[in-house]
């Protein structure tokens, strides 16, 4: 597979780590009242779509950029790729 | 001054050449290096120290600039720069006094090996050992990537001069891949 | 020995003469031949015995869709079973044996199986060797794979070397026939960065096995003058030898190219193969088609072959496996075989045409409307048993066959992403359907278009196309006049008969078989294939599914296309593992990394250990020690009572910096960070989110916004990547820069009462490092030996008064040097990591065995370090209730009970009288050492509420390995417990 790395272009596959959902940005607030019930569902219930999937790639072998690829589980069709600290942002993540 | 004799990455007093065929294989180890990075909202500060320093704009992702001193991005808002080792010995030194703390400064000098390979078909060579679209490098290009599972930085100073920096402690198994990529080739 | 069967013409180098050997015979051929085609020039028709029935076979194809001329070539360590010796180029000194024979090929005993063939058929092994069931491995399976036909391994080392390479195009143009050659020529000229790949060592696909014209030149001469002009192109890159072997996700190819397989031996320095992954914006499959034989009974006799086989044989190869030989077809494309074998001089018996329309013969008999019902000769076809339209049997004397059932586009690649061919009533086979793989585009006879014309035209408009696509402007190339042929065939799959019908050769699966599969109802065509291995062999069924589908196809009275193909697959044809391994094999499996020590300690007569993929000292054996134990408990010994000096570069350094640092590594670790001061250092705990124990080590705070971390030299990636991405994905404002530093720094432990005494001749003097001055867990920026920057950390693994000290990695040998010298006065000792790994142990310190996955803070002892006041990674969920039980584990030490026995790691603890099974299971030993100090064996572990155990008596068993004795708890720290030492 190639990855169409949004500073770097297109690169192997093979140079990325892959970790998981991209969900897993979505960390819960550890001091919240219900955290402990929040961090299991964080920890543990994924979804595994057959078909569009939101996912977090590591470019280990390049510039060590955590990325949040959109790739067709089914087809291996890469609709997207975003810098994850960009995604991370926009979706409320600060300090 | 100290007294300590230092020894090359490949455990020698010496830096190794060798040729063959059309391609010769350097070590270099004359180059200090350190690694920049903006300190978050300072990113502009950095650009404007780096440019003074460098003489011209840090380089654009996977590209190479300057000339005395030379830096290369090595990822968002950060880059390793390059200098002569005998006047830049204290190169991470010498930066973070520059840099008001606009930029985190890293030593990288002994982090890395450092192999230069000069001469024709140079992307024979390369072909045979990583991804990497050499044939298509014109110079001023920097990539990294992987060569025998190594992490490295691949620096086109010129077409045919190709710079590749990998992790110091395995220079020994970089240096065989390198050279036994050229004498496949060639 | 005379080439019998030589006949004029042909693409062969006559000028020069080469030996190869064949069994024990020696022969001549010419370069350009391949190891079959030699063969057939020298009377030789019978090349192998079948897997199954040891029939004897020789070839049906002219390339690498071969099933039956399997051969080992070559001897000792380069020996290589079941090749193909129809792609097999000839060299002189080739070495060549048949395969699944004993005592020859002429004479094989087990071809008795041929005899007994009625047990054999589909299913037997399944239904035969069912029990019992432990015969199987013990009696059957040895029997079946003593008698089935493959070829063995030479069971050496493989001495060559195999390559692995990267290519980038714009356009990988599959295929050097006409369809690719015009492509080629198309894209070439536009511009475009071309890759150009054939299998074969000459480009020009079918043209080389063809008599046709093109424009006033002979094919043959147009595809070499084509090649010609494209080699000259500096961005067009030929590369023949090179078969296509997979397509795979975004365009992305793998192929292989057989740098030295046509060499005696490869070139020095060279390798044998290279597997390369070619990137590609688009590609164009033009992989031509394969000829597909008739189904009828003993088919399979040497002489027997492909039509299209027998003229590229002729054509060029200018070999034919007889002087009389006849046709079977049942198309146009047949009678030309008649054609040019009868220029060439071989006299044509009969063509026997299934179509009732069949062409009138030029100077042969037709057959039409007649059908081959069966064969004769033993070794080798000697006669052919034919039906006319009338239903009249006759006989015809004959040494070859060729039979043509039509032509199946290649479609093989196409299907590797899943994509499904459809079928072509015109052309009455395969051809790829709607869903390619990314950016691939079909041209010629793949595409089903099976005209020299249609092809060219088809490769030149496909890579026109692509160029005006990429942005480039493509104009038409000067392509010449070609054939234009159209096709006309009847469909006739298989002459119904009660004998053997062959489908399958190499895997000797007759149409019985797939009818008998079909009445145990294997309905699916992937069950069909499994039950009956149709397809199955090393030839992926390339010349044997079409058919085999259709017989099914006939018995359930579907349509073909309704039964459907099997899934295609990569590698389009076998591939070597060494291939796939390419560098990557003994030494050089992975990279080594060597400490900065490693010059010094090779002086020294270290002992190595590989530590991933560090090697380290492991111990420094002294002249006269003649058992490691001894060597390590000399240097705890002295380490502990004067001064030891390790290597401990290996340790992942990472730099943490920025106004939001302190932050970030209060997230990092579950213990605090934030209040740590400048210039000390603390033991840090990192977790996995999930609250089990990631990872531990210490980290320096050398300034408000910079520490120093240490990670466990195994963990030293994943720890930085796990920073980046609480970095980069959680916490995404945090001003916080990483960079590993692992490398940059030679670091050495110094341990024991003397290293203070040492490191003060070390030190440069304006540093105090007085306990006063230095105490335990402090860090500074120094100098030493006269001004060269340096670290110094207080911080001790051994328990001992302990430093680490770290210098630029280029100094680390002079350093190392130096310091023993400096320590002679003191008793200085190097210490390897088993005497690293003994002090640790004595200690209680935890390492990679007690982070092992599986255990947390709490295990570890260190469950009130999980800091509650502040949010860390891994701190919410190590309060899941199932990490909390009241009987959790806890990390203690243990001592055997009788002073002689070990406390073997790995073994496991059960309360005495107790069941020893895993229901009564208390806990587990992770390290054990003997203990010079204590002189007996010790070891830690984890025992459930192990922490209120102490004193109790356990048994310690492993059944695995026969341990059964006793063990007593105690404290993890057998050593100094008050660290009264570490401060000292």
């Amino acid at each position: 597979m190639l990855i169409d790395h949004p500073l770097l272009g297109p690169r192997d596959a093979a140079e990325f780590v892959y970790k998981g959902d991209g969900a897993l940005i979505h960390r819960p607030d550890c001091l919240a009242e219900d955290a402990l019930e929040a961090f299991i569902d964080y920890g543990y219930l994924r979804d595994n779509p057959a078909g569009t999937h939101r996912e977090l790639w590591f470019h280990e072998q390049g510039d060590r950029s955590w990325l949040v690829v959109t790739r067709d589980t089914v087809t291996h069709e890469i609709s997207r790729v975003e810098l994850a600290r960009d995604v991370a942002r926009r979706e409320g993540r600060s300090k | 001054m100290h007294d300590l004799e230092q020894i090359t990455p490949l455990g020698a007093a010496e830096a190794r050449v060798d040729t063959h065929g059309p391609v010769t294989l350097t070590e270099i180890t004359d180059r200090a290096l350190a690694s920049v990075a903006a300190r978050l909202g300072r990113e502009d500060e950095t650009v404007a120290i780096l440019t003074d320093l460098l003489g011209i704009v840090p380089p654009a992702p996977a590209r190479l600039a300057g000339e005395m001193l030379t830096a290369f991005w090595t990822g968002p808002d950060q880059w390793m720069i390059e200098a002569p080792l005998t006047t830049h010995e204290d190169l991470a030194e010498q930066l973070a006094g520059r840099s008001g703390a606009a930029m985190s400064v890293t030593e990288q000098t002994d982090a890395w090996c450092r192999f230069d390979l000069t001469g024709e078909g140079l992307p024979d060579v390369f072909e045979r050992l990583c991804a990497a679209d050499t044939r298509a490098f014109a110079g001023g290009e920097a990539q990294r990537t992987a060569i025998d599972h190594l992490g490295c930085f691949l620096i086109c100073r010129a077409p045919r001069h190709i710079s590749v920096l990998g992790p110091r402690s395995a220079a020994g198994s970089l240096h065989h891949a390198l050279l036994t990529a050229m004498r496949s080739a060639h | 020995m005379t080439q019998v069967n030589r006949l004029q013409g042909g693409l062969i180098d006559r000028n020069e003469t080469i030996s190869f050997r064949f069994d024990d015979r020696w022969m001549k051929g010419h370069p350009g031949d391949t190891l079959a085609s030699a063969l057939l020039a020298n009377g030789v028709r019978l090349m192998g015995r079948s897997f199954k029935y040891h029939r004897p076979r020789g070839p049906l194809s002219a390339g690498s869709e071969e099933p039956n001329a399997i051969v080992a070539l070559r001897t000792g360590a380069r020996q290589e079973p079941n090749t193909r010796a129809t792609t097999a180029e000839l060299f002189d000194g080739l070495t060549a044996r048949s395969q699944n024979r004993w005592p020859s090929l002429a004479f094989d005993a087990l071809s008795i199986n041929d005899r007994l063939s009625s047990f054999f058929a589909a299913g037997f092994y399944y239904k035969t060797f069912m029990w019992p069931a432990a015969f199987w491995e013990k009696l059957y399976e040895p029997m079946i794979r003593r008698a089935a036909g493959l070829g063995t391994l030479s069971l050496q080392p493989d001495p060559d070397s195999y390559d692995k390479g990267y290519l980038h195009c714009d356009v990988l143009i599959i295929g050097a026939g006409p369809a690719g050659l015009a492509a080629a020529l198309t894209a070439g000229a536009a511009g475009l960065r071309v890759v150009l790949a054939d299998e074969d060592p000459l480009p020009g696909g079918r043209l080389n096995a063809e008599t046709f014209a093109m424009g006033q030149q002979a094919g043959h001469d147009w595809a070499a003058e084509t090649a010609a002009r494209l080699a000259a192109m500096p961005n067009v890159r030929l590369m023949t030898r090179t078969t296509v072997t997979g397509a795979f996700d975004h365009g992305v190819y793998g192929a292989l190219e057989r740098v030295s397989d046509h060499l005696p031996l490869p070139a020095e320095g060279k390798p044998r193969q290279i597997l390369w992954r070619i990137y590609s914006a688009r590609a164009i499959l033009a992989a031509g088609a394969t000829e597909r034989p008739i189904v009828f009974e003993n088919n399979d006799r040497p002489g027997i072959m492909l039509a299209g086989a027998l003229r590229a044989y002729a054509n060029r190869w200018a070999a034919t496996p007889a002087q009389e030989i006849a046709v079977f077809t049942n198309n146009d494309d047949g009678h030309r075989t008649a054609w040019d074998l009868t220029a060439k001089g071989v006299t044509v018996a009969a063509v026997i045409d299934t179509r009732a329309d069949a062409p009138k013969g030029t100077g042969y008999e037709v057959i039409a409307g007649g059908t081959v019902t069966g064969t004769s000769g033993r070794l080798g076809l000697k006669q052919i048993e034919v039906r006319d339209a009338r239903g009249q049997r006759r006989r015809i004397s004959c040494g070859a066959l060729g039979v043509s059932g039509g032509w199946n586009p290649n479609v093989s690649l196409t299907c590797h992403q899943r994509g499904r061919p459809e079928w072509d009533a015109d052309i009455h086979a395969f051809v790829p359907g709607g869903t390619l793989p990314d950016g691939m585009v079909v041209a010629g006879a793949a595409g089903g278009l099976f005209s020299t014309h249609a092809a060219l035209h088809a490769g030149a408009e496909a890579a026109a196309a692509i160029a005006a696509d990429l942005g480039k402007t493509a104009s038409a190339p000067d392509l010449p006049q070609a054939e234009d042929t159209p096709v006309s065939i009847t469909p006739f799959w298989h002459v119904a008969g009660a004998g053997r019908a062959w489908v399958d050769q190499q895997n000797d699966v007759t149409a019985k078989d797939i009818k008998l599969a079909h009445q145990e109802n294997f309905t699916s065509v992937e069950h069909l294939k499994r039950y009956t291995t149709l397809g199955m062999a090393t030839d992926q069924g390339k010349t044997s599914n079409m058919a085999g589908l259709a017989i099914m196809a006939e018995v359930a009275g579907k349509s073909i296309p309704e039964v459907g193909t099997t899934m295609f697959r990569p590698p389009y044809t076998p591939t070597a593992i060494g291939a796939f391994a390419g560098r990557s094999r003994g030494t050089e499996f992975r990279p080594t990394r060597k400490t900065p020590s490693h010059v010094w300690a090779t002086e020294q007569g270290a002992s190595f250990v590989e530590v991933g993929l560090w090697l380290r000292a492991q111990w420094f054996a002294r002249p006269g020690e003649t058992h490691w134990r001894e060597t390590v408990d000399r240097e705890v010994l002295q380490t502990r009572n004067a001064v030891g000096i390790c290597d401990v570069t290996t340790l992942g350094k990472i730099d943490v910096q920025g106004s939001d640092a302190a932050e970030f590594m209060n997230m990092m670790y579950c213990n605090g960070f934030a209040k740590l001061p400048v210039g000390k250092t603390r033991y840090g705990l990192m977790l996995r989110e999930d609250g089990i124990a990631m990872d531990d080590g210490t980290a320096a705070r050398f300034a408000e916004d910079h520490y120093v971390v240490t990670t466990t030299t195994a963990n030293a990636v994943p720890v930085y990547r796990h920073m980046e991405f609480v970095r980069q994905c959680l916490f995404p404002d945090m001003d916080v820069q990483l960079i590993s530093t692992t490398e940059a720094w030679a670091q050495f432990a110094v341990a024991g009462p003397n290293s203070r005494k040492l490191l003060q001749k070390i030190v440069d003097p304006e540093h105090d490092i007085s306990n006063e001055a230095f105490p335990f867990m402090a860090c500074a920026e120094i100098t030493v030996c006269g001004g060269l920057r340096a670290r110094l950390f207080r911080i001790s693994f051994s328990g001992e008064m302990a430093f680490e000290i770290a210098v630029p990695t280029r100094y680390g040998d002079a350093l190392m040097r130096r310091m023993m010298a400096a320590g002679e006065e003191f008793g200085v000792v190097p210490y390897g990591t088993e005497a690293l790994g003994v002090m640790r142990i004595e200690k209680g310190h935890a390492a990679g065995n007690e982070l092992n996955g599986t255990t947390t803070a709490l295990n570890l002892g260190m469950g009130r370090m999980v800091s509650k006041k502040k949010d860390s990674i891994g701190s919410k969920l190590s309060e899941r209730e199932g990490l909390n039980e009241d009987d959790a584990l806890k990390l203690v030490g243990f001592r055997p009970v009788d002073a002689q026995d070990t406390v073997p790691a790995g073994a496991h603890l059960m309360t005495r009288g107790s069941a020893i099974d895993a229901a009564h299971d208390q806990g587990y030993v992770t390290s054990a050492c003997y203990s010079p100090n204590l002189g007996h064996h010790i070891g830690i572990g984890f025992l459930k509420s192990g922490d209120a155990r102490m004193g109790e008596v356990l048994r310690l068993v492993s059944p695995l390995t026969g341990v059964d004795h006793e063990v007593e708890v105690v404290s993890a720290h057998f050593v100094d417990p008050e660290g009264d030492r570490l401060r000292a």
